[in-house]
């Protein structure tokens, strides 16, 4: 499938324009039924064809609450957030979190008793940033990750072999590049935003260490990451490119010969491509090093603010933990994304052969999940260093120098509470 | 007076207080509600570890103004706005009077060209910044102005993600300037229609040679008032910073560390995942002195108000 850019443009405007007819009462409407207390659930907007139908579907067939589905386009995570401040926000939401600040904050209420007997089903990398203090917050509803991909045409024709190290991949990159292809896609921000700590984990270091420090506080950081400022000076990397990285388009239309995206594109990827295409994790650094992908989920939540929070609580463990068929219907029935229980996982014909096998074991042998210590502040100051590593070639050393300064104070705040 | 006069005076006074307040009343609550419950709101919240709440009850003091000066990349988002402006306010008020002088001096067609000129105002700043990035700017061949380049036998360039040189000022400052030129030219004509014909002709009697001199000497200094006029509302626009650097910069993990006015450094900071409400309401705060000193500067340094005889 090529997308254009004027058809891209076309049906970003004609969603755009759908959107804005949409009503935003909060209350009543499509997917109501059942008795017993009103329940708003929130989800963000997905953009595979059916979700909003599947989940409105699932809403209408819970018997014990009316439950009527928000699909909520734009900035998710502010609307919930603001949502949270006040009475009117929903009773059950989805959300990329639920972050440490939400937890502290008591916005979100305690799931725990809801995993009982099924806790060990989820997949462990996923449901540890759900859980604080030894209590789970939410319950993860399907894992999404990302990878590389690689046209193996073009790998061939540039006799280079897939990259296995990060060092491979910087040369591969330069080898890929001509006038009209680039080598690699990292995102329009020459990767700093996609790829977070991923550079980190790939070098056998982590974002934050399981007693709660500063994970990349070694050499070995300001080694990876310099290698990824390597990959810009050498204008291997596409950017600027109109569809940005978690689109395939860019790979599709031949833009760049590697693209760093999700599972979810993976459809798109092999009915466009066919056979000529691979997967690869992020390539490890190093002698410590080992391949990492980087592993998330967005989970469901009850708000401490609702009037029904036990309803909330039992509609959500009878979607989330009961119903196995609709969790494995939204996992693989519209987009792509790997169930979040261990169970659903191995029986998925979908992730059987092929790259989506390759994805599963990436993400069970690989995966590592953002670490619910690694706040918004942290990240912020991060990125803003791995930016400036990239593009302006500044000094890895100083510039994490800063960060795990920013950091630490940063845990210490979040540790205190 | 009679004591029936005294009364229906005493009424009419009484009937003007009810009036006065049925008229502004409602404007007066609304800007009290709207305005200084969230202004004062704001500046409570400033003093308090305000994660994740409205109503905090810790207490930090002048903590978050402290934590905010010392952080580097809100100083640098000040920095950011200083050269913003100092790129925008020039450029846009050279560029609107040259349009103004331009269109003033046609004979023919004039109603048309003011309008063309004057269209882009219309046009939001989400929707042009988004052309901007996505067609006329974008980093591949098929750009428009990689298209240029390509046939000059040039290279692509990627406007909006190099730093050195920093090309995104050329596609931020272009957008604004395409935005806001026609705007302002309406504001300079009008201004020159106000000149009087009879200085331009005694200028001729007494010898002035048309152009640079009489510019100089005649038009620039009437349009003084105009000019004041322009100079501050363009500076209070760049100020306001946010549409077009948002769309054009921002992706779905954030912002990069360069070109970050103050307001999208707060916007990340109090809004989205960060949340921390109490150090945005603290910059907020701290923007808003900025505002207000630079505003009253200006003002006394044009003579804002001034009149004409002073």
């Amino acid at each position: 499938m090529t997308i254009s850019r004027r058809g891209l443009l076309a049906t970003g405007a004609a969603v755009g324009l759908l959107t804005a007819c949409g009503s935003d009462t909060g209350r009543g409407g499509a997917g109501e039924s059942g008795s017993g207390p009103a329940l708003s659930q929130w989800y963000h907007q997905y953009g595979e064809q059916g979700t909003e139908q599947a989940v409105k579907k699932y809403a209408a067939a819970y018997k014990k609450a009316r439950v009527a589905v928000q699909w909520r386009p734009g900035n998710y995570d502010q609307q919930t957030a603001a949502a949270l401040l006040t009475t009117s926000g929903p009773d059950v939401f989805e959300v990329n979190g639920p972050s440490l600040d939400q937890i502290q904050g008591k916005q979100v209420a305690d799931l725990t008793e809801l995993f009982e007997g099924v806790k060990d089903d989820f997949n462990p990398a996923v449901l540890a940033p759900k859980t604080y203090d030894g209590r789970i917050w939410g319950i993860p509803q399907v894992i999404d990750m990302q990878m590389l991909f690689y046209r193996k045409s073009l790998l061939e024709d540039a006799g280079v072999r897939p990259p296995r190290t990060l060092d491979e991949l910087v040369d591969t990159a330069a080898k890929l590049t001509d006038k009209e292809v680039k080598g690699l896609f990292l995102g329009n921000d020459a990767g700093a935003g996609v790829l977070g700590g991923t550079p980190l984990y790939a070098a056998g270091l982590s974002l934050v260490t399981d007693d709660g420090k500063v994970g990349f506080d070694d050499p070995a950081a300001a080694r990876a990451l310099g290698k990824l400022h390597q990959l810009y000076a050498d204008k291997s990397l596409l950017l600027g490119a109109p569809a940005d990285w978690s689109d395939p388009s860019a790979f599709l239309q031949g833009l760049t010969a590697m693209q760093w995206s999700g599972l979810w594109a993976l459809p798109a990827v092999q009915k466009a491509l066919g056979d000529d295409f691979g997967v690869l994790p992020f390539p490890k650094d190093g002698a410590d090093g080992a391949p990492s992908v980087p592993v998330g989920a967005y989970s469901a939540a009850v708000s401490t603010r609702s009037a029904h929070q036990e309803a909330g609580k039992d509609f959500l463990k009878w979607l989330w933990i009961e119903r196995t068929d609709y969790q494995e219907d939204f996992a693989l029935g519209y987009g792509f994304h790997i169930p979040a229980r261990i169970s659903l996982a191995k029986r998925a014909d979908k992730l059987k052969d092929g790259a989506a096998a390759d994805a599963v074991r990436f993400t069970t042998e690989h995966g590592y999940a953002q670490p619910l210590l690694w706040t918004p502040a942290a990240q912020t100051a991060y990125q803003d260093a791995l930016n400036r590593i990239i593009k302006d070639g500044a000094n890895p050393e100083s510039e994490l120098k800063k960060v795990v300064r920013r950091v630490s104070a940063e845990l210490a705040r979040v540790t205190s509470k | 007076m009679s004591a029936a006069q005294a009364q229906s005076a005493k009424r009419i006074t009484r009937n003007r207080t009810g009036w006065f307040w049925v008229f502004v009343g409602p404007f007066v609550l609304g800007l009290g509600l709207f305005t200084y419950v969230p202004l004062g709101w704001s500046v409570w919240l400033s003093f308090f570890d305000a994660h994740n709440t409205v109503t905090p009850d810790r207490f930090v003091g002048l903590d978050n103004y402290i934590a905010l000066l010392r952080d580097e990349a809100f100083r640098s988002s000040l920095w950011t706005f200083c050269v913003f402006t100092l790129f925008i306010v020039p450029t846009t008020y050279a560029a609107s009077l040259a349009l103004a002088l331009m269109v003033n001096r046609l004979r023919r067609a004039q109603a048309f060209f003011r309008s063309v000129f004057f269209l882009p105002a219309a046009c939001s700043y989400v929707v042009a910044a988004l052309i901007w990035k996505m067609s006329l700017f974008n980093g591949v061949r098929f750009g428009l102005a990689n298209t240029l380049l390509g046939y000059a036998g040039a290279d692509s360039v990627a406007w909006l993600s190099t730093t050195d040189p920093p090309w995104y000022w050329l596609v931020i400052v272009t957008v604004r300037l395409w935005l806001q030129a026609g705007f302002y030219m309406i504001l300079f004509l009008a201004g020159l229609q106000r000149i009087s014909p009879t200085l331009y002709e005694a200028a001729a009697v007494d010898g002035a040679r048309p152009g640079w001199q009489v510019f100089r000497h005649i038009t620039f200094p009437q349009l003084r008032a105009t000019s004041v006029a322009v100079v501050l509302l363009l500076v209070i626009n760049a100020f306001q910073a946010f549409d077009e650097f948002y769309n054009l910069l921002s992706d779905a993990r954030g912002y990069p560390p360069y070109a970050r006015p103050p307001l999208v450094y707060l916007y990340y900071t109090a809004l989205g995942q960060g949340q921390n409400l109490g150090l945005g309401s603290a910059g907020a705060v701290l923007l808003a002195l900025i505002i207000a000193v630079v505003t009253v500067g200006q003002a006394r340094w044009f003579g804002l108000g001034r009149k004409e005889a002073d």
